[in-house]
């Protein structure tokens, strides 16, 4: 036979198997519903998270004037629901204290000479400590604490109606000091429910062949393993694409995500991430006896996915053994690429090496999967 | 052995397989000459399916060594894939395709010409026209079971597996089935089909007796009569009778222990009594041959006489 009509013939097989998987992934609208639905439903779950204004926070108030000014900013802050307004330490050591101990997330601070400063349209400064341990309260808190404050002095004539903003808020975050913002959970979501979705839609492909006993026909075909292989990963390509464009857009127009990088290096990266995801996922399915196991499997593997990947907790703050773990999965890669592309404009050189790595994570799972696949049912 | 001719379809020799301490299949050696419809008889759990699926590599044998047109089926399994279609016992399509999706999808992997115009013209020939569009779960069991004769013929292959195609299938069905294989083989097909239907015995070319993993027989339905060197007298209860049912058991009771019986069956109003001596054989139904009610004749023993047979004796010898 000719290398032409050795390549045709696998293209023709291959094609034959993607046809195949996809008529019967749109036959199968259960499996149609959660690919839609998992997406939608956990950013609507996590962006209902976000968009909840915080209330309550604990706030301390360190004000170093009487002043006419202080006191009405003090008296704003009473009146929001966002603050709650539990402690006015008198001295340095005993804010410093509040916040370290967590007994509050908020520090503000009114510096002595604010009121004159403001007179003079020095724009003075209002200093605030803010705890960002938890990232989605903290950025909320202080983006409506400006608006507050701005509103209670123009209200009690200390500044003019018309003029811009009479002070600068200078933050200080504490704990975190990638200033991580809620901007983050959309790239994060994205990789954590592309992982979860990519792993169990090909986890469950060759076992479920084996469990209805199609495997036998199918083995019993002039197919290869290699084919079989791509056939059952590209029309989830496919589906992973739509998913990505999916939460992609919706965090873009709910939650103005921005897109600071190239689309198309996002796209790439997100490309090879699918791809690595459902290579790792169809070893599983090459590996478990049975769907239930390839299930556990998925899971087993999911779990320090989320938990290492940087996703829930900062990557640096983990002992040098879970990143090296980390290092291994697909979704820490992808988070550093697809937030360095969309918060940060990361170009493909600052962002090579976790290129290289994904793809070869990718051609790792994909050689495992093709040594494991049993081509016969011993 | 020497090397298969060109007229040999199948030649394997000492195939042996064994799932972990149970060996399911036991030095088995057959030769199946092309275009033959050759017939795999044995009972449940004898090693038909686990002997065929060797053939067609998707098992590998623990010993032995064996040919499928020609190419060895130890190290050529892709290109025998290519020539050889299987029909597993069990309904192994897409039963979440449709019965022209299923066609196609196969045409494709064998890399047919044209596959649509392929399977449209599979659905003709099947007679399933009008059901293109039905899935292929939703088919009835005689449906099914051509859906699955067609997909494997689609390819134009050599050599058929089939592997009790016509189980649960109706006569009528059955009947239809059996024309379409005799077609084929005209065609210079050749068939190996497994079954525990006598009557399906009847209508191969040659058949081989399997039990236990072991091959016990071979040859045509005469040749597999005559080797088993059965004797078989039937005794059949008269008119006269006025308890045929009471007499023959009796009958029967009595030689079922004699050593010189083989076996005794009952057939309606008469009974199978074979043993492997004629004359001791002779000796000992002479007492009932006198008996009223009942008359005795000598007969050729039935393929199920002789399959029964093998498999008592081989049973006793293998404890
Ligand atoms: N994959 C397997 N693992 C373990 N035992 C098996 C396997 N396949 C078949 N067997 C056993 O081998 C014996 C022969 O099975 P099989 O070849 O299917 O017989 P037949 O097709 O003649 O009914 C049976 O006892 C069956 O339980
Ligand atoms: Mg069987």
């Amino acid at each position: 036979m000719s290398a032409a009509t050795e390549v045709s013939g696998f293209v023709r097989r291959v094609t034959a198997m993607v046809r195949k998987e996809f008529i019967q992934l749109r036959r199968d609208r259960v499996t149609f519903a959660t690919m839609i639905m998992i997406p939608l439903l956990q950013l609507v779950l996590f962006g209902y998270a976000i968009n909840t204004t915080p209330r309550h926070l604990p706030t301390a108030v360190f004000v170093h004037e009487n002043t006419g000014a202080s006191r009405a900013i003090l008296a704003a802050l009473k009146n929001t629901a966002f603050f709650t307004i539990d402690h006015e330490p008198q001295s340095e050591a005993e804010a410093e204290y509040l916040v370290r101990s967590g007994k509050v997330l908020f520090l503000v601070e009114i510096p002595a000479g604010f009121e004159r400063s403001l007179r003079r349209g020095e724009t003075p400064q209002l200093l605030v400590a803010a705890d960002a341990t938890d990232p989605v309260a903290a950025g909320n808190a202080l983006s409506s604490l400006s608006g507050i404050v701005t509103t209670a002095l123009k209200r009690e004539r200390f500044v003019d109606e018309a003029g811009s903003q009479p002070f600068e808020i200078v933050q200080h975050r504490r704990y975190n000091p990638a200033g991580t913002s809620q901007l983050n959970i959309v790239p994060g979501l994205l990789g954590t429910i592309l992982t979860m979705t990519m792993l169990i839609f090909t986890a469950l492909s060759v076992t479920r062949e084996i469990e209805r006993g199609t495997m036998e026909s199918l083995l019993s075909m002039p197919i290869h393993p290699v084919e079989i292989m791509l056939g059952k990963i590209i029309p989830y390509v496919a589906v992973g694409i739509f998913q990505g464009v999916l939460i992609l857009g919706a965090g873009m127009l709910l939650f103005d995500v921005p897109l600071e990088g190239s689309l198309a290096l996002l796209s790439l990266a997100t490309l090879l991430f699918i791809t690595a995801n459902l290579a790792t996922g169809y070893t599983f399915s090459t590996l478990a006896q049975n769907q239930l196991q390839a299930v556990q499997m998925t899971f087993m593997y999911f779990l320090p996915n989320i938990l290492l990947s940087g996703f829930m907790f900062p990557f640096a703050g983990m002992p040098v053994w879970a990143q090296w773990l980390s290092e291994t999965f697909p979704l820490t890669h992808y988070l550093r690429m697809v937030r360095g592309i969309l918060l940060k404009g990361a170009s493909f050189a600052d962002l090579q090496t976790d290129f290289l790595v994904l793809i070869g994570l990718m051609l790792a799972a994909m050689a495992i999967a093709v040594a494991r696949f049993r081509q016969t049912l011993d | 052995m020497s090397m298969p001719g060109p007229e040999v379809a199948i030649e394997v020799e000492g195939l042996s397989k064994k799932f972990g301490d149970h060996v399911v299949v036991d030095n088995l050696t057959m030769r199946v000459r092309k275009g033959q419809i050759y017939g795999f008889l044995g009972p449940n759990g004898s090693g038909k399916t686990t002997t065929i699926r060797m053939l067609c590599g998707l098992l590998t044998p623990d010993a032995g060594r064996g040919t499928c047109l020609g190419l060895d089926i130890l190290t050529k399994a892709r290109e025998i894939r290519q020539h050889v279609g299987y029909m597993t016992q069990k309904f192994s399509l897409y039963t979440d395709l449709s019965v022209r999706e299923n066609l196609e999808f196969v045409a494709r992997l064998y890399s047919v010409p044209h596959p649509e115009d392929a399977a449209q013209e599979a659905i003709k020939r099947l007679g399933l026209e009008g059901r293109g569009k039905q899935l292929a779960g939703d088919l009835s069991g005689g449906w099914k079971q051509r859906l699955a004769l067609g997909a494997c013929i689609l390819p134009s292959p050599q050599l058929l597996l089939l592997d009790e195609p016509t189980a649960g299938v109706d006569p009528q069905a059955r009947r239809e089935f059996w024309a379409q294989i005799h077609d084929l083989a005209a065609d210079g097909l050749t068939v190996l089909v497994s079954t525990h239907y006598m009557d399906e015995a009847e209508r191969c070319h040659e058949i081989a007796y399997i039990a236990y993993g072991h091959l016990l027989a071979q040859g045509t339905v005469a040749e597999v009569i005559a080797g088993s060197g059965l004797v078989t007298y039937v005794v059949e209860a008269t008119r006269e009778a006025h308890t045929p049912g009471a007499t023959l058991a009796a009958i029967g009771k009595a030689l079922a222990d004699d050593p010189a019986v083989a076996m005794v069956a009952p057939f309606g109003v008469s009974l199978h009594v074979s043993g492997h001596d004629a004359a001791a054989l002779e000796a000992a139904i002479s007492p009932h041959r006198t008996e009223a009610g009942v008359v005795w004749r000598q007969e050729t023993a039935t393929l199920e006489d002789v399959f029964i047979d093998l498999m008592q004796r081989s049973k006793d010898n293998m404890s």
